[in-house]
């Protein structure tokens, strides 16, 4: 079965190849069909392969299957073979799981585009190189599939190319993603310079027996977490996430919110044990992610754009996701990569059932009282909310108090980034209501044309809507802390993968070793303490949205320049624009094109030639034919060479 | 095929097209359709004689392969010599793969003396493959300097508006390196003659002598600024925008797919393992200007308006990858600059084809001309994507395999030069895609666009083999690496052990001589 893990990826490579072949010619649903029965047969293939895995005791739970060697020079020797353990196994079955009702919802939404069949030959081309970039056992394949969704995020934030927009937001991405990926190369050539090898167990176990702090561990964690921050959007790379809602929205809640941007994070928890042996690197990952949580949910406040608010929100959940793999709570992290996948899909695609209802506008402003208009989206959109806030029961619930708990206690927390953590957590829900209250509270707001076309979106939509708001609900129930009276069972799959570092550190390896009264008892207030401060922003957001009144404008007047600063996301894009790329170009144009180039280079060389020329010329006139200057010269020659050899 | 060891393979190979050329001579001008298939025909059928070349070519054995050895003028010590190791192989295979392609590409869009075209573009590939075979050093010269000659005229007959400008720019830089080059052969041919006794020019024998490091230095400047004006390396490069923009597509083809990489090839046919001593202190030197290469040619490339210019200095920072490679002298930096080699000829070439195939349609180059072309022409868009990938090497398709193995080569020697050049990677994302957007994205709002029409079958029969390759090389590389990796490794160790010997013996010599006698 094991030796049949290729299949999972091949599904979606065999689908697009179908739909590249033969979809261009049909006009119906049948490249959307295809597509997405390709992606569900990955994801039988996963379950499958869970319970084969779960099979296994869980200490042989690591199996790898090579294929063939790929890049191999000298000591040098690549293979492209897969790993399946219990994070890659989480992993495979998030992205093909959700990939699926992904697909499904994209048939519906996606139809009666001119670019069906391409839209599905790149979507399924993402969930190909995801697939690659999760399962891979060495850091140069994952390479491939690092930037292989990349690519695809850039074709498809891109996807309807006519708009100029779209197609830089497109290019946007890729370039800063390649800022990220530099790091990430820099990264691997430090691994294999120092290991030399890239495979992730040799990696691993080797660096296990380095002391704690070593210097190219540090670094090496830290190259790694620049290609994170790229892909995963956090300060100061997130820049382009924002942008990439140019895409259609089953790309923003596939590829830009619950599976592509949560690959450094993947990353971090992969190499846990350079993380580990990497204490300063690994507070840096916190530490940014933390600020990150905190930047990116105060702009979410005051942004109008239904998809934008979102795009902000899954940058600050990110952060979330680095505080915990920063902190040292792997599993954690990972916990919460995966409720966050359930219920941040489910936003981005009720968001999109939104639009589709509001003839494609996005801002919240013309929105309002959709409540009634299309229940079935409010509710799921609602168990979403409820779910992103931390409402006790909720999925949310249970992996953001695992990460701010482990924020305060685990291996690098402190009580100031349980702090950031908390802060973060209340503005997430203010500004999630806010979404909510504008858009489906109070009264509508929009032309007539709009209102007159209001409707439900279709089964096909709604119903992966219905499935993942059950998800959203119910995914936390496999995490529940003991503190709460649960045994974690998701913790303690994932435990043998983050053995090793749990083992550096001296600890046992699962996580219910603060297990003695007095760390329940602080664990238990600061989640109470937490619980407070959503249920008070939930409270504020119901005075500021929930019902119609002068509040929001007061307030930001009041605010005035802070406001604005805010509104205008800190002004961090015009200050690159301004600082890097205007004034790189203007030297590459002026400086090093027209005068270097055209000007030193090769202005001295045709004036070389010219000159060549011009003394030719000089010297052709000496060559006159009047033989007398022939003789005259001749003498001169002559008596210069007498002079020169006997004075 | 019967057995190759028995046929002159690689005379039959390097001649075949200037027979052609021959026979073309007598057909009559007028009857174009029958000079352009018999031309397309020959060089196809070169390439199948490549084929078991590259097959029957034992990837385990370092040295050269399919040897000729006659005598030629023996009262000079030249010689007919023929050979292929490892690391010409690759550059045979890329010759006789894209000369067919070329001759494709040219079927509509020269119509202007297309015997002489044909005929220029089969003397120059036989030019071509000499150059990749010749193991003596005049044969070499003489197809070096014999390859100048058509495409001189393909660039000054076929070319654009300021082609004579750009043809004589090409001439004299090449010239200007020939005649350098021709110097360090005499005094090569004169040390050896001086120092053994025999007068000879073959390859084998004078890249056996040991040669002074002070003399070293002189001989590996002469080779290495001919070659370097051919790569071209930075600041050798301007010659190379002026004859891109001015050559008719064919030309700019075989330019950057074949003839940069006589430059590339010649630093390490002969700079790297005749003056060792001076490879290793001078290469900084080499690998400094690579680096700047590298970004400097990416950000010019960046503000150029006119896309064969732009491809033009993408060039300059590509081939600044492979000496960087070449340079770096480590295994895996050498065999990733010679496959990057090859991904250069394949992507640059296919670029310079696709550049080739709107001016056909539009004539013009100007990218501002452009925008939009995604809507009305979906199959030249879908292969400019995957060649603008390639270009910018990501993973899956060839560029990334060269410039990875460049770079992780070169940090095991210069971390700092390393770093710099990965910078390539950011910087080729932003020209490229920059480029790729203004052409292919947002409206199709002018006019003369709305009317263009999509790839044909001839067109999309040039493409198709490049992109397959491209994907073969990317996917599953063994195929060619383990053709050279054998030669690389004999070159590293010979460089190794050649630096080694000079070293002790001028330690412990106190002559003044500029000749060591081996032994």
């Amino acid at each position: 079965m094991f030796d049949l893990v290729w299949l999972i990826p091949l599904f979606p490579l065999l689908g697009l190849i179908i739909n590249a072949l033969t979809g261009w010619k049909s006009a119906g649903v049948r490249p959307g069909v295809i597509a997405s029965a390709a992606v569900g047969l990955s994801f039988a293939a996963a379950v499958a392969l869970f319970f084969e895995l779960l099979r296994l005791p869980a200490a042989d739970r690591l199996v790898e299957v090579p294929l063939f060697k790929w890049i191999a020079a000298g000591a040098l020797s690549t293979e492209i073979a897969f790993q399946i353990d219990p994070l890659s196994m989480v992993m495979i079955l998030v992205v093909t799981g959700v990939s699926f009702i992904i697909h499904i919802y994209a048939i519906g939404y996606m139809h009666g585009d001119r670019g069906f069949n391409r839209f599905f030959i790149f979507l399924n081309l993402f969930v190909f190189a995801m697939l690659i970039l999760v399962t891979a056992n060495n850091f140069l394949m994952m390479f491939i599939g690092w930037e292989g969704v990349g690519l695809c995020s850039y074709l498809l934030i891109g996807f309807w190319y006519q708009d100029d927009y779209n197609a830089y937001a497109g290019r946007k991405a890729f370039v800063v993603n390649r800022i990220g990926d530099f790091g990430f190369l820099l990264a691997i050539f430090l691994i294999y310079a120092t290991f030399r090898t890239l495979d992730f167990t040799e990696v691993f176990s080797q660096a296990a027996a380095m002391p704690i702090g070593a210097g190219v561990l540090t670094a090496i964690a830290l190259l790694l977490f620049v290609g994170a921050a790229g892909k995963s959007a956090q300060l100061p790379l997130y820049v382009w996430l924002p942008d990439a809602m140019a895409g259609p929205t089953p790309v923003s809640a596939l590829i830009h919110a619950a599976t592509m941007v949560t690959a450094g994070v993947y990353m971090v928890a992969r190499a846990n044990v350079i993380y580990t042996l990497a204490p300063t690197a690994a507070a840096v990952v916190a530490i940014v992610g933390a600020l990150t949580a905190l930047y990116a949910a105060t702009i979410g406040l005051t942004q109008f754009d239904i998809k934008r608010v979102l795009a902000y929100s899954t940058i600050s959940q990110l952060g979330y996701m680095f505080i915990g793999v920063g902190v040292g709570a792997f599993a954690a992290g990972i916990f919460h990569l995966m409720t966050h996948a359930f219920f941040k899909a489910l936003l981005f695609m009720a968001a999109g059932s939104v639009m589709h209802a509001m003839s494609n506008q996005t801002d919240m402003r013309i929105m309002g009282g959709l409540r009634t208009k299309m229940p079935r989206t409010f509710w799921t959109m609602l168990i979403g909310t409820l779910a992103i806030a931390g409402i006790p029961g909720f999925s949310g619930f249970f992996s953001k108090d695992e990460i701010l708990w482990q924020a305060w206690s685990g291996a690098h927390g402190a009580p100031w980034l349980w702090l950031i953590g908390a802060v973060a957590a209340a503005l997430t829900t203010f500004y999630m209501f806010r979404l909510i209250f504008m858009t489906f509270f109070g009264t509508l707001r929009a032309d007539d044309k709009t209102a007159h076309h209001l409707h439900e979106s279709p089964g096909v939509m709604t119903w992966p809507l219905i499935i993942l708001a059950v998800l959203s609900l119910i995914g936390g129930y496999v995490g529940i802390p003991a503190v709460l009276g649960g045994s974690n069972h998701f913790e303690h799959f994932l435990a043998p993968v983050f053995a090793a570092s749990a083992e550096l550190r001296g600890v046992a390896a699962h996580g219910g070793a603060e297990g003695h009264a007095t760390g329940h008892s602080l664990e238990l207030l600061l989640m109470g303490i937490v619980l407070v401060l959503v249920l008070f922003s939930l409270w504020l957001a119901w005075r500021y949205y929930g019902r119609k009144s002068d509040l929001p404008a007061r307030t930001a007047a009041r605010l005035g320049g802070a406001y604005r600063l805010v509104f205008n996301k800190y002004y961090v894009d015009e200050f690159y624009d301004a600082v890097i790329a205007r004034p790189l170009h203007r030297i590459s144009e002026s400086a090093l094109w027209r005068f270097i180039d055209v000007r030193i280079i090769d202005g001295s060389i045709n004036g070389t030639a010219a000159l060549i020329g011009a003394g030719a010329r000089a010297l052709s006139a000496l060559q006159t034919g009047v033989v007398q200057n022939y003789a005259l010269a001749f003498v001169f020659g002559v008596i210069a060479l007498l002079v020169y050899l006997f004075v | 095929m019967s057995d190759l060891s028995t046929m002159p393979i690689l005379t039959i190979l390097t001649f075949l097209p200037l027979a052609g050329a021959l026979v073309l001579l007598f057909v009559p001008r007028q009857r174009e359709a029958l000079i352009r298939w018999f031309t397309l025909v020959l060089t196809l059928a070169v390439f199948l004689l490549s084929l078991p070349l590259f097959t029957a070519f034992d990837g385990a054995n370092p040295g050269f392969q399919f040897e000729e050895n006659r005598s030629w003028i023996p009262s000079a010590g030249i010689g007919y010599h023929l050979g292929v190791d490892g690391i010409s192989l690759l550059m045979v295979m890329l010759t006789a793969f894209l000369t067919p392609l070329v001759i494709l590409s040219s079927w509509r869009s020269v119509t202007k003396k297309v015997k002489e075209y044909m005929i220029m573009f089969l003397v120059l590939e036989t030019a071509m493959l000499g150059v990749f075979l010749s193991l003596d050093m005049v044969l070499f010269y003489l197809f070096w300097e014999g390859m100048l000659i058509p495409m001189y005229f393909i660039i000054g007959v076929w070319g654009g508006e300021r082609r004579l400008y750009a043809a004589i720019k090409f001439f004299l830089f090449t010239m200007f390196g020939g005649v350098l080059m021709l110097v360090a052969i005499l005094v090569l041919y004169f040390m050896h003659g001086g120092q053994s006794g025999l007068y000879t020019f073959d390859y084998l024998a004078l890249s056996q002598m040991l040669i002074a490091s002070k003399s070293q230095v002189w001989l590996f400047f002469a080779f290495g600024i001919a070659f370097a004006i051919k790569v071209p390396m930075f600041p050798f490069h301007t010659w190379l925008p002026d004859a891109h923009v001015e050559a008719p597509t064919g030309g700019s083809v075989i330019l950057a797919g074949i003839l940069l990489k006589m430059g590339t090839y010649g630093f390490l046919r002969f700079c790297i393992p005749l003056f060792p001593t001076a490879a290793q202190q001078y290469g900084w030197l080499i690998m400094l200007l690579a680096v700047i290469g590298i970004i400097y040619g990416a950000l010019v490339s960046w503000v150029q308006p006119d896309l064969k210019k732009l491809v033009a200095f993408s060039s300059v920072s590509h081939l600044g990858f492979v000496m960087l490679g070449l340079f770096a002298l480590t295994l895996q930096s050498v065999q990733g600059g010679l496959i990057q080699m090859v991904n250069h000829g394949l992507s640059t070439g296919a670029l310079f084809l696709l550049v080739g195939m709107i001016y056909e349609r539009r004539h013009t180059r100007l990218i501002a001309d452009f925008g939009g072309l995604a809507r009305q022409m979906p199959v030249f868009v879908t292969f400019f994507l995957i060649i603008t990938l390639s270009s910018i090497g990501l993973p899956g398709l060839n560029g990334f395999v060269g410039e990875f193995m460049i770079l992780l080569g070169t940090f095991e020697v210069n971390r700092l030069l390393a770093v710099l050049a990965t910078t390539g990677v950011i910087l080729s994302a932003v020209y490229m895609l920059t480029m790729f957007q203004r052409v292919n994205f947002g409206k199709l709002d002018k006019p003369e666009n709305q009317e263009l029409k999509d790839l044909n079958g001839r067109e999309i029969a040039t493409l198709v083999p490049i992109v397959l390759l491209c994907l073969w090389i990317g996917l599953y590389p063994s195929t060619f690496l383990h053709k050279s990796e054998a030669a690389a490794q004999k070159l590293l160790d010979e460089y190794r052990s050649k630096q080694d010997k000079i070293a002790l013996i001028e330690e412990m010599s106190a002559s003044q001589t500029n000749v060591i006698n081996p032994k």
